[in-house]
């Protein structure tokens, strides 16, 4: 294995509706912070990688004109996942272990805002039998948490918790869009949108986008003064469909984790995509992450959710984590798909 | 055993979903220009090349193209096909010629209608003009323009277009 390290990450303030920009646009400033910061001209970056969806902004190929940001002249060694840019990054690093490049740049971006988000991610769903439904995401995600109460796993109680934690450490976050102190009774007292979860549980729809340099590890450190490493990194999927799992476990998240290297434990924080807060406590669980690892010090996804972009972000938040000497080893989770079903752990370190 | 019963070969599963589009700015002021009768294209700050129609960034140099630069409404047909074949949502009458064209003063070509010529009469080089909606029907849209006719200009040698195909 190769050692690869993150040279640097951007991502946009984002917002609730992105009304003047289009995904150019945002991505523009974003992509030159991200190579100005790397250390390496963006005409020597080895590979390109975006990850977001045609479904968020309703166009097909809307990712082609993507790369109208990147400068793709002359022809640059370029890919694209339908997927969140945490696996655009993954095939960077699997780019990297290749020995045909010696670094990458993983980007993506969503106006997730365009659309009724929760109606669009039905389109996730297989087309036969379960989208002809329309479950929504928000519906999907409520009929796991109300597994997890039946199955006594946690409570509505302990959600609030995890939502006023994240809106207050969010505070401390200029890039996030919900924010603040909340008072968990008041937050009780909230209608439910579906049953069991309240507002508060629910990822806010938030328009973004980000980028990320990574390079092998000769080429970081003759470039960046502080690389942050990639120790472990692997992605992993449960069944596509919803009902033929355990809704309130995370086999394929703990697989994920075991591969990457979680077994090693001594992470002083950790960044959880659960898009919905009780996810959070299904995911603790499949990483094994005790009381004393801090759970999203960004805020995490109930603060800002940008849609195929959170993800990356995780890690991206992770990385600031240990560049401002915050943490010294970090956690990043990914997730896509119903109810947590594909999963991505990567582990990072300080030097 | 059960009876075998006919397989289910194919299902329709119809599905509706709405977008709000919003353009973004390059865009927006491209279609508030045409609004008003003109195209604006915009410059690339790297290597000065005019893109019309504006996206916003230079794809060459993926640098934002922020100087607005009004081009032409004519200019030269660069390549073309001619449609014979019909198609379910196409009213026009075939054949029909289609053109890239390539306005004066921008550096990439577009695809527009080719109309009032015969179709064998249109070739690479020929100079046309747009044909604009009534003043009073002006929208932002590129719809604008109904279609280019060829003008009473000599023809381009291709040495001066061969770069914009």
């Amino acid at each position: 294995m190769r050692d690869v390290a993150i040279l640097s990450y951007a991502q946009t303030k984002y917002t609730a509706h992105e009304k003047a920009r289009n995904e150019v646009e945002m991505l523009m400033p974003v992509l030159s912070e991200a190579v100005e910061k790397s250390g390496i001209p963006r005409k020597e970056i080895g590979f390109t990688c975006s990850g977001s969806t045609d479904y968020l902004a309703g166009q097909s190929f809307s990712f082609v004109m993507a790369v109208d940001a990147v400068g793709a002249w002359p022809p640059i060694r370029e890919s694209h996942v339908e997927m969140d840019g945490a696996w655009a990054l993954y095939e960077c690093w699997v780019k990297i272990q290749t020995g045909e490049v010696d670094s990458a740049l993983a980007f993506s971006f969503g106006r997730a805002s365009m659309g009724d988000l929760p109606s669009v991610l039905t389109m996730q769903l297989d087309p036969y039998v379960l989208q002809p439904l329309h479950p929504d995401a928000t519906s999907l995600a409520a009929l796991q948490a109300r597994a997890l109460l039946d199955a006594g796993k946690s409570s509505e109680q302990e959600w609030a918790e995890i939502a006023a934690r994240s809106l207050r450490d969010a505070k401390d976050n200029p890039d996030a869009i919900r924010k603040g102190d909340a008072d968990v009774a008041a937050l009780l007292k909230e209608p439910y949108v579906a049953s069991p979860l309240r507002a508060h549980t629910l990822p806010p729809v938030t328009d973004g986008a980000a980028a990320m340099v990574i390079a092998a590890g000769d080429v970081a450190r003759k470039v960046s003064e502080k690389p942050v490493w990639i120790r472990g990194i692997d992605h992993r999927l449960d069944p596509h469909m919803p009902g033929v799992r355990d809704l309130t476990v995370s086999p394929s998240t703990a697989k994920a984790g075991e591969k990457a290297g979680t077994g090693q434990g001594g992470f002083d924080i950790a960044e959880l995509y659960a898009p919905f807060a009780p996810q959070e406590i299904i995911l603790r669980e499949a990483l094994g992450l005790g009381d004393g690892v801090r759970i999203n010090p960004s805020g995490g996804p109930l603060a800002a959710h940008p849609m195929m972009v959170a993800g990356l972000a995780r890690v991206g938040e992770a990385a600031r984590q240990i560049w401002s000497g915050k943490a010294g080893r970090a956690l990043a989770h990914a997730t896509q798909g119903p109810c947590l079903q594909q999963n991505l752990v990567t582990i990072l370190e300080a030097e | 055993m059960a009876e075998e019963t006919a397989p289910v070969k194919a299902i329709q599963t119809p599905t509706h979903i709405e977008y709000t589009y919003s353009p973004g700015r390059a865009s927006t002021r491209f279609l508030r220009a045409m609004e008003q009768k003109r195209i604006m294209g915009q410059k690339c700050t790297g290597c000065g090349k005019v893109y019309v129609p504006p996206r916003g960034a230079c794809p060459k140099c993926g640098l934002p193209t922020e100087e607005e630069v009004q081009v032409e409404d004519k200019g030269t047909v660069v390549s073309f096909t001619v449609v014979r074949v019909p198609s379910e949502n196409i009213q026009l009458e075939l054949p029909y010629a289609s053109g890239s064209i390539l306005l004066d003063g921008a550096d990439i070509p577009f695809q527009a209608l080719l109309r009032d010529v015969e179709v064998a009469d249109v070739r690479p080089g020929m100079r046309v003009k747009a044909e604009w909606v009534e003043d009073s029907e002006l929208g932002p849209t590129f719809q604008n323009i109904k279609w280019f006719h060829p003008i009473d200009e000599p023809d381009v040698p291709f040495e001066k277009f061969k770069e914009h195909l």
